[in-house]
């Protein structure tokens, strides 16, 4: 197995008497797009910060591309890319311009048109920052963060704030970014956004890392218990239906359940024996987001 | 080298497009020239044996065009680019920080040489005050030492300037003032002494004072006045220290 692109082994942070990062361990491997998901406050732009060499850790151990962040020189710049989770661009200068100035500070730059092609932001080249929607502008950091050609990527809440059709542009820029063969390193407090793109998430709340998975295996939601609802028929009580039932507001009656399968078909023939039907039928598992909601609350 | 060449070709190419920038350290200085030189044009001024207001005006002015297009607008850029994250994000690239900031000076150094040229022209052309070439080395020198010492001055101050919004009326409320009691805009002969003597602590008046004395050397002198000069060199040297304590590059707010 190749050594890790990120490896963090009880890394701590500390201002003053509050503990932001509380002992968190955590890999990320080459070409995957990792999400580090969790509510605000919960310490990821801490962690993210000390990844990018902006913050010293309080302890543990941080290795990021082989190196140190906090001695990471020059050569180490070259090859990571950053997006912060809020920054203003050159409002004077053009989408091609501010391309150009960040590609003079690299040794081999990708091509500014290319990048402009890869953002989507080709018919707004020669356009300034400022005249940009907030969608275009974040597309135009990223891109920033791309001139330099890097191998890791790092985006701290890249859609914060954006109106669901920014968000969606801005989600296939990052989805494109896994067909380039990036590593990316995604901090964000949106489930849906790590659901979309993610390869891992990890979840972290109030300092500490509560669950790690792939989206659909996070928190175990495989074998989680699934729900199964019907309103209750006419002029039929909860006690008459088989299994143990849970009266619900309006007439509902729900099951939670290990075996799905096996009760559906016990309480599907009680209603073919009875006559009755089971309006509103529906068998559930629980949603990304409620494991999300259970985990951090 | 070449990469402070680099961000200098944006950091003008940014600059000039800026209307506020270009208002205040363009714009400013002609209009305060227009207005002095319109309002008490025909007297004469009471230093070095009596000179008429305009000659007195177009060295002074250059002087405030000087401090404005260093301390004054590199303070507020910086502040600007501080508060925006672009510092910050700047300093995520393999970038070396010092060239950021050598780019802005050299900005602020070329729009200063700018407005050195652009006043003396107009002061030539509308009020025949004559342009000193033979003075083209002593006026390098002070604005060689003025540029760096206003240059240090304006990065260390924005360790004291909280937001954008305060950058402004902080800069300003500084040297308005001081260009008031140095003698800048009212003439010296119309100041009482401890206003000048109190100005003198200051390195607004020093800078004033040897620009002055290399635009119109009185009476053969070298025209360099190194003791000025000096304390002028003092304060930069003071303001580069505390730049390089306490300079920040992330924001502040938030």
């Amino acid at each position: 197995m190749p050594e890790p692109v990120i490896s963090i082994r009880g890394l701590r942070k500390s201002y003053g008497d509050f503990e932001a990062v509380r002992g968190i361990d955590l890999e990320v491997h080459a070409g995957e797009v990792f999400a580090f998901l969790g509510p605000n406050g919960a310490g990821k732009t801490t962690t993210v910060e000390i990844l990018e060499g902006y913050r010293k850790r309080s302890g543990g151990e941080v290795s990021v591309l082989g190196e140190d962040p906090q001695r990471g020189g020059r050569s180490w710049r070259e090859r990571i890319g950053i997006v912060l989770q809020s920054c203003r661009l050159d409002p004077y200068l053009t989408v091609r311009e501010s391309l150009g100035l960040y590609a003079g500070y690299y040794r081999a730059p990708r091509p500014v048109d290319e990048v402009i092609e890869l953002v989507g932001l080709a018919g707004k080249a020669d356009d300034r920052a400022r005249s940009l929607s907030g969608g275009q502008q974040r597309r135009l950091d990223v891109g920033m963060a791309l001139i330099g050609d890097p191998e890791l990527l790092f985006l701290d809440e890249p859609t914060t704030g954006f109106d669901p059709s920014a968000r969606r542009q801005a989600w296939e820029t990052i989805a494109g970014l896994r067909d380039l063969g990036k590593t990316v390193f995604l901090t964000t407090h949106y489930m849906d956004e790590a659901q979309r793109l993610a390869d891992r998430v990890t979840i972290i709340a109030g300092g500490e890392i509560v669950a790690t998975g792939t989206p659909e295996d996070l928190g175990d939601r495989d074998n989680q218990p699934a729900t199964i609802s019907f309103r209750l028929p006419p002029g039929v009580s909860a006690g008459e239906v088989p299994g143990n039932g849970t009266p619900g507001a309006g007439g509902e009656l729900s099951f939670s359940t290990p075996t799905p399968v096996s009760l559906l078909n016990e309480l599907t023939g009680w209603a073919l024996e009875r006559g009755v039907d089971l309006d509103g039928l529906e068998v559930t598992r629980p949603t990304l987001e409620d494991i999300y909601l259970e985990l951090t609350e | 080298m070449r990469l402070v060449a680099h961000q200098f070709r944006y950091d003008q190419k940014a600059f000039w497009r800026n209307p506020a920038a270009v208002f205040f350290t363009v714009g400013f200085p002609v209009i305060l020239l227009l207005i002095f030189a319109t309002v008490f044009g025909d007297q004469t001024i009471d230093v070095r044996g009596g000179i008429e207001t305009t000659a007195y005006y177009v060295p002074a002015i250059i002087t405030v065009a000087v401090i404005s297009a260093t301390m004054q607008s590199l303070a507020m850029s910086l502040v600007i680019a501080r508060e925006d994250g672009r510092l910050k994000r700047g300093r995520g690239t393999p970038m070396p920080a010092w060239v950021f900031i050598a780019g802005r000076v050299g900005n602020s150094i070329v729009v200063a040489l700018m407005m050195l040229a652009l006043i003396a022209v107009l002061g030539r052309v509308l009020y025949g005050v004559a342009i000193p070439w033979g003075q083209l080395p002593e006026l390098v020198v002070v604005l060689a030492v003025g540029s760096a010492a206003f240059c240090c001055l304006g990065i260390a101050l924005t360790a004291a300037i909280p937001s954008q919004d305060a950058a402004a009326p902080i800069v300003n409320a500084l040297l308005l003032p001081l260009y008031f009691l140095s003698g800048v805009f009212i003439p010296e002969d119309e100041l009482p002494d401890g206003v000048v003597n109190f100005a003198n602590h200051f390195p607004v008046r020093d800078f004033f004072e040897a620009f002055f004395a290399a635009y119109m050397p009185a009476g053969g002198g070298s025209g360099v006045d190194w003791g000025n000069l000096a304390v002028v060199a003092i304060w930069g040297v003071a303001g580069l220290l505390l730049a390089i304590r306490f300079f920040r590059w992330t924001p502040r707010g938030g």
